[in-house]
């Protein structure tokens, strides 16, 4: 084999790699993008009925209760427009709080209830999950929107 | 009085980047000494008052003056000491101030090490970094400043995050600011060669050592920072594929390429246009970084600024120094010339490869961290990219270039044999197959991904040590005498082959841990006992303790195997007035085969706690790793025959310009 030849077979099977590489990197980044949906987004049937999404918004007021296992919580999830039931089993972080903005990752069980299997609350006294923040921005919009017509 | 003082000297340091950023260009371009002559003094006196800025911060954090609003955001006068002085870098402000010290700690280290360079070429050098240190200074002054006053002042201070209390913060980002910062340097070189026209092997060999150091800081501050998440917030992961992790692994991956990828400019003078283009890539990986972590687009403990002037400011500076850099880059470049020619199987190709796998890896990385900014920009909504995504992908583009790891020092320059190189490493293939095959066996369970996990470590590993066997024996004629002959072999080579040890060892902790970890969430009540494994947890209960700024209830963990006490855990939760905040501070027994992790959830009714258990097997190897990479580069970087090659490459440089003026 010449060393032309060589190099070209070289050359090819690199393109080829790569364009494998190519479709298995999109594919790979496709199947795990995940959506953020608002609670209100959710009641309207918006969200993906199976498979992973998020959701934000408040921790709604008196609305964290501790199943008798005492590892299972459950709490609502508002944007004050809407709400929803969240359930989560395991420990929460430290910088959940009822009133406090937070985002959980999870899906839909059969009752429509979430079920998170991430819940992240990295917000200190004054900063918010932009996701929860935008979340409470558009329910307020729909509401001003509804309050005018 | 003081943050005045400290304000004056700041403006003072910006007035004296711009001469530096901008007269000893002129000067150098008109052949005007005394303007060129302009940039050691200056960069030397802005590094004075950018010194004087520094002090004058933290010492304001010392005094506890809360009428600086800065201050009163981010201390406490219950603040231990050490935390005070570190919280100067625990806020937005504050940090960038951090950022232009070391900045101007590494020009001034460059007026007073980079001796050797031929004069234009260092003033340009020096003149490129007070352009990058002008921009910085204008962001502070004009749109972050850390000596706003605060009137009437503050009774005390908001706190530090209790995130941040911990000795990590003392560390983790001025260390990993030298390593960012550090590739300003790598990058000014580029610029100047490309000013110059001139790229040759002395200019490789002057950037090296540089780059090498920043590297080294890099590579060791993303280990703090790794190390710090481990156990400061509780929940033992080690990496999260967090967008500020990648903010500052891209351009570690970008700087491990430039780092080989200078060793073939400086060995072969090859790669040339390629090494400049990844300095440039490296240096705006970091500044993409600073953006990412400051302007406050991210969601994240690390997001300090909310304010969008400021990130307009950083995108427009970023627009300007990225392209204008890749501008002069795309206009000078065919200036350089693309070196010498090799064949496709040599030293040279497989480091061309190793290049291609870090870029690509860094760029899926990035792919990964931007798309999300990107489309929330555009307003198509919001999502977020999970770590399944950067853990397959970047595992499938590492995977190969490991594999080459094994190869490429062994491969001749120029021009190889794969047959030879194949039959070097025949045991290192056997027992590498072997050991992934039996590891996971004596751990479990054997899956594809441990397999092929302990496949690379053992063989990165395996693969090093052979390279030493040949090494040693290639000399054995010349020198028959063993130790001399260890002690004959140059400091780079053993320091590369750390380096890759390390890569070994860090792969061999991630398969192991990623494979074989437990994890359990519990309700323990008072003497319950909970299993991992082999070992039995017992919780003996709490007790209440006070911490100088907050106050701590302790549980106590007695861990026994086969009814020997193996360690007594005692995991912590502190509420923190001040912020009114709870942290979780886990109790972690390291060890080299695995770690013992407790942390404490929340109280349930009678004393009983929620409670995560971990066993994490051989997670320490990941700093390790880590460890012995950044020392591979620190001896490469004692070799004395840099030294002695600098001052002859000086020499050589010196009587060249000498004769083509003459």
């Amino acid at each position: 084999m010449k060393a032309r030849h060589k190099r070209f077979g070289l050359i090819a099977a690199g393109l080829i790699l790569l364009v494998i590489a190519t479709v298995l990197i999109t594919k790979s980044f496709r199947s795990n993008l995940v959506f953020f949906f608002t609670p209100t987004q959710v009641e309207k049937g918006e969200a993906p009925k199976s498979g992973n999404f998020r959701i934000g918004g408040l921790v709604e007021n008196g609305s964290l209760k501790r199943l008798p296992d005492g590892l299972h919580v459950q709490f609502r999830v508002t944007d004050t427009a809407k709400v929803m039931l969240v359930q989560y089993k395991g420990i929460l972080p430290d910088l959940f709080k009822e009133g406090k903005g937070v985002v959980a990752e999870g899906k839909l069980n059969a009752n429509g209830m979430f079920e998170a299997d991430q819940v992240l609350a990295k917000h200190d006294e004054n900063y918010m999950p932009p996701e929860a923040a935008a979340a409470l921005k558009a329910a307020k919009d729909a509401k001003a929107k509804e309050g005018t017509k | 009085m003081i943050p005045e003082i400290g304000q004056f000297s700041l403006i003072l340091a910006f007035c004296f980047a711009i001469v530096q950023g901008t007269l000893p260009l002129i000067g150098v371009w008109k052949n005007n000494a005394a303007l060129s002559n302009l940039a050691v003094p200056a960069a030397r006196t802005q590094f004075a008052f950018i010194a004087i800025t520094f002090i004058c911060l933290d010492y304001s954090f010392f005094a506890n003056d809360f009428s600086v609003l800065y201050v009163a955001s981010n201390s406490n006068s219950h603040l231990p000491l050490a935390y005070r002085l570190a919280a100067l870098w625990g806020g937005h402000e504050g940090s960038m101030i951090l950022w232009v010290s070391i900045l101007a700690l590494w020009t001034m280290a460059v007026t007073l090490f980079a001796k050797s360079l031929p004069e234009t070429f260092r003033i340009r050098l020096i003149s490129v970094m007070g352009m990058v240190s002008i921009g910085f200074l204008a962001f502070i002054i004009f749109t972050s400043n850390p000596f706003e006053r605060l009137i009437p002042a503050a009774l005390d201070g908001r706190d530090l995050n209790p995130l941040l209390q911990d000795p990590g913060m003392v560390f983790h980002p001025p260390v990993l600011y030298m390593g960012y910062v550090g590739f300003s340097v790598a990058f000014a070189f580029a610029i100047a060669a490309l000013l110059d026209g001139r790229l040759d092997i002395a200019w490789a060999r002057w950037t090296r050592p540089w780059t090498t150091v920043a590297w080294v800081f890099l590579t060791l501050g993303i280990a703090f920072g790794s190390k710090w998440a481990y156990y400061e917030l509780g929940w033992g992961g080690w990496w999260f594929w967090d967008a500020v992790e990648n903010a500052s692994f891209m351009p570690w991956l970008v700087g491990t390429a430039l780092i080989h990828s200078l060793a073939v400019t400086e060995k072969r003078d090859a790669f040339k246009v390629w090494t400049v283009l990844l300095s440039i890539c490296a240096f705006s990986l970091s500044l993409l970084g600073t953006f990412l972590v400051r302007s406050g687009v991210l969601t994240s403990v690390h997001a300090f600024a909310t304010d969008p002037r400021r990130g307009v400011f950083i995108l427009l500076y970023l627009v300007v120094v990225i392209g204008g850099a890749l501008l002069l880059f795309a206009w000078r470049a065919p200036k350089v010339g693309l070196g010498e020619k090799f064949d496709v199987v040599s030293r040279e190709s497989m480091l061309l490869t190793n290049n291609v796998v870090l870029v690509a890896a860094a760029g899926s990385v990035l792919l990964g961290t931007m798309y999300p900014l990107l489309m929330d920009a555009l307003g198509a909504g919001k999502i977020s990219v999970g770590p399944p995504y950067f853990d397959a992908v970047f595992v499938a583009i590492m995977a190969p270039g490991l594999f080459l790891m094994g190869l490429g020092p062994l491969a001749k320059w120029k021009k190889a044999s794969l047959p030879e190189i194949s039959l070097r490493l025949r045991v290192a293939a056997v027992i590498s197959v072997v050991s992934a095959l039996l590891v996971p066996l004596i751990m479990g369970k054997l899956t594809l991904m441990t397999a092929v996990g302990v496949f690379l470590g053992i063989w990165v590993i395996s693969t090093s040590l052979i390279l030493l066997r040949n090494r040693i024996k290639t000399r054995q004629a010349a020198t028959p005498n063993l130790l001399e002959n260890i002690k004959g072999i140059p400091l780079a080579f053993y320091g590369m082959l750390l380096a890759h040890l390390g890569i070994g060892v860090f792969i061999m902790g991630v398969t192991l841990v990623k494979g074989y970890e437990s994890e359990q969430d519990l309700r323990m009540d008072k003497n319950d006992v909970a299993k991992a494994g082999n070992l039995n947890f017992r919780f003996d209960g709490t007790q209440d303790i006070p911490g100088p700024n907050y106050m701590s209830t302790q549980g106590t963990f007695t861990v026994t195997s086969n009814g020997k006490v193996v360690a007594v855990l005692q995991p912590e939760k502190r509420f923190y007035p001040v912020q009114g905040s709870m942290m979780t501070e886990a109790a972690i027994q390291p060890g080299v085969v695995k770690d013992m992790y407790v942390s404490l959830g929340e109280p349930l009714e009678n004393g009983a706690w929620s409670v995560r258990i971990y066993i994490k097997p051989f997670v320490q190897w990941i700093w390790a790793g880590a460890i012995l990479m950044a020392l591979g580069g620190v001896l490469a970087l004692t070799d004395k025959r840099y030294r002695i090659l600098n001052k002859k490459a000086a020499k050589e440089a010196q009587e060249a310009l000498e004769a083509f003026e003459a």
